[in-house]
């Protein structure tokens, strides 16, 4: 599959994305680094999104979920640096090695219980109560009157801090989220080709059949489902630091349907797709609005949503490979 | 005592709303095979179709009827446009597209009618209360709710166990191939269930419209109380709708109502208060989570034919 074409596009675009701050910088557009970021961050939380729904055939509704736990977890412990109280006898953290990680160990375990039980269904069950669970959380932030309950935590304390790197500078951010994006790239496509990936995706295509081979087809997602709920747990941290404020919007359900069109647009069962897809919502959301405002309709300049949903219709419609599908339909591959 | 009976029909009450929208999107789904996430928003538009009529005619009754109308026609043409396009999809499919519908109905909406919420008033003659036990004072409209709920109940009852129509619907939940093979017009009876879900949901929002105000996104806070009816109650069972939504109304407003004072018994009152909150806002999921680690399948599991 690696061969010389795939190879030279993979390097360019590592070489564009790293040089993205530079040329918004040459432009005179530095805003949109922070633009930047959240793409390299949306796009892990879509990627780990993809490892359940693409690879794994199960339609988690409630990925967002544990995007806001990982934010909340951050948030959380710098709420405490700030307070000077301590949680559960524990003192609170601004160090992003630390919290980041306790990000993701707690988010995973999550996943783990709620994962657990929602697995014990499938189809549209799967759906719903993954939703249901999603909605769960979110009314328990939502309870939490120590945290801001409806309008959350800010980060008083600015982003967490790293040594050596200065994360409140943006074009240092940017690169620790690339890093981590770039990173957990190359993991998916190690763990999609290995001995789980290929079990998972046989899980996905005939389950009954694994089942007969005598696979425990349960404990591989539950596993992959664990995997996807750590790494939307990192994502998740990370947009904390991204915006220093965390609130229960982040495990919205609306933003679990992000995340699914995300992947759909890029292209599901894909490795790069969730990651293209991150980038064309959040765009299309920045630059929708604008691009009605110039063409001389101002009413949907603030009613984006009108044309965005039938476009996301016609998509599910008539657009199944999303956006890396097309192209690859363009270039005449044949893959999957 | 007399708090408690208030506070179980106010649950009965809510478990009745529950119960319409959750009936069509069990039907929809045990029928259909697909997943609606859109039926919220047919919530939504019988809610703003009431206030709006009411407001125009200055009658409620006949704001319900136009509500009845105009989400059954919403209804239909959802699903003769999209819907129908969706049966032999996956529910991957069914449910961004169905968001999609979402996003454009919500937006809509607020064009229409802009982001303040609408407000329906209590009609005159259901306005007041009733003493339903020595001493105990109950608003007239919630009765008249739970009463139309039963009735809606019964009339779907009967529909679909005593009609040839229910006949149908019940053939076609097992086996969807064979009616239409047997010279059924499967297409319209699709579209006609359709229709009957949405009417449903659009009378619930239509009714909600006095107590809770008319706004955009009213629908999915409902949609997704509906899911956790149809997960506990099963799939494609009206009857484990009917328990479930009982069962989940009654949980969701005892829970809010006494769980924290009843944590003051064990707890200080600060805390008590806190963790009663999250705790009573959690309770429905978590009685969820136990009917799955019971029965998977719900309380009435009903054997739908792969599609």
């Amino acid at each position: 599959m690696v061969n010389k074409r795939n190879l030279v596009f993979v390097t360019a675009a590592v070489l564009a994305a790293i040089l993205v701050p530079q040329v918004l910088t040459m432009l005179g557009e530095e805003y949109l680094i922070g633009t930047a970021s959240r793409i390299a961050i949306y796009g892990l939380a879509a990627m780990s999104l993809n490892l359940i729904l693409g690879y794994g055939g199960m339609v988690s509704f409630g990925h967002a979920a544990y995007f806001g736990v990982g934010a909340y977890v951050v948030g959380i412990l710098s709420f405490h640096v700030f307070d000077g109280s301590s949680i559960m006898g524990f003192q609170g953290t601004d160090a992003a090695v630390l919290s980041w990680l306790l990000a993701i160990v707690i988010s995973a375990l999550v996943a783990f219980v709620l994962g657990a039980l929602s697995l014990r269904t499938s189809g549209v069950y799967f759906i719903m109560i993954t939703l249901a669970f999603a909605q769960m959380l979110y009314f328990l932030f939502v309870s939490m009157e120590r945290y801001g309950g409806d309008d959350g935590v800010i980060m008083y304390n600015g982003r967490n801090s790293l040594p050596m790197v200065d994360l409140s500078d943006d074009t240092s951010f940017y690169y620790v989220c690339l890093t981590f994006l770039l990173a957990f790239l190359l993991l998916f496509v190690l763990l999609v080709r290995s001995r789980f990936g290929k079990v998972l995706q046989a899980c996905r295509q005939n389950e009954t059949r694994m089942r007969a081979l005598g696979c425990n087809v349960r404990r591989y997602k539950l596993a992959a489902f664990v995997i996807a709920g750590a790494v939307a747990g990192l994502a998740g941290a990370l947009n904390a630091n991204h915006a220093e404020y965390v609130s229960p919007d982040y495990l919205h359900w609306t933003k679990s349907g992000d995340l699914m069109i995300m992947v759909i647009l890029g292209g599901i069962g894909t490795i790069i797709g969730p990651v293209i897809g991150a980038a064309a919502f959040l765009l299309l959301e920045d630059f929708l609005p604008l691009l009605f405002d110039a063409t001389g309709f101002p009413t949907f300049k603030e009613h984006w949503r009108i044309v965005f949903g039938p476009l996301l219709i016609l998509v599910v419609l008539f657009a199944r490979g999303g956006l890396v599908g097309t192209f690859s339909a363009m270039r005449g591959d044949h893959e999957r | 005592m007399y708090l408690f009976l208030e506070q179980l029909l106010n649950g009965i009450q809510f478990g009745v709303f529950l119960f319409l929208i959750a009936a069509g999107l069990t039907l929809i789904f045990g029928i259909m095979g697909v997943i609606n996430l859109a039926h919220g928003s047919l919530f939504m538009i019988g809610a703003y179709a009431a206030a709006v009529a009411t407001e125009w005619t200055g009658s409620f009754a006949l704001g319900i009827v136009i509500a009845l109308v105009v989400s059954g026609i919403v209804g239909m043409a959802i699903e003769f446009v999209i819907i129908r396009r969706l049966y032999d999809r996956d529910h991957l499919d069914q449910v961004l597209a169905t968001f999609g519908l979402i996003l454009f109905a919500n937006e809509l909406m607020t064009i229409l009618f802009g982001r303040t919420p609408l407000f329906l008033n209590v009609p005159d003659a259901l306005n007041g209360s009733v003493e339903i036990f020595p001493g105990v004072q109950y608003p007239l409209y919630r009765l008249a709710i739970i009463a139309m709920g039963v009735l809606v109940a019964l009339i779907l009852f009967l529909i679909i166990t005593r009609t040839r129509a229910g006949m149908l619907i019940r053939a076609g939940s097992t086996n969807r191939d064979m009616v239409a093979v047997l010279g059924v017009d499967i297409a319209l009876m699709f579209t006609l269930l359709f229709g009957l879900g949405a009417v449903f949901a659009g009378f619930a929002g239509a009714m909600a419209g006095p107590l809770i105000s008319v706004e955009v996104g009213m629908g999915e806070q409902q949609l997704i109380l509906a899911f956790v009816v149809v997960v506990i109650g099963g799939i494609g069972s009206v009857r484990g709708a009917l328990v479930g939504a009982l069962l989940v109304g009654v949980v969701d407003t005892l829970g809010r109502a006494f769980l924290p004072d009843l944590l003051k018994l064990f707890m200080d009152p600060a805390s008590a208060d806190g963790i009663g909150a999250g705790l009573s806002s959690m309770s429905i999921y978590i009685v969820m989570a136990a009917v799955l680690i019971v029965k998977p399948n719900g309380l009435f599991p009903v054997s739908v034919a792969r599609h």
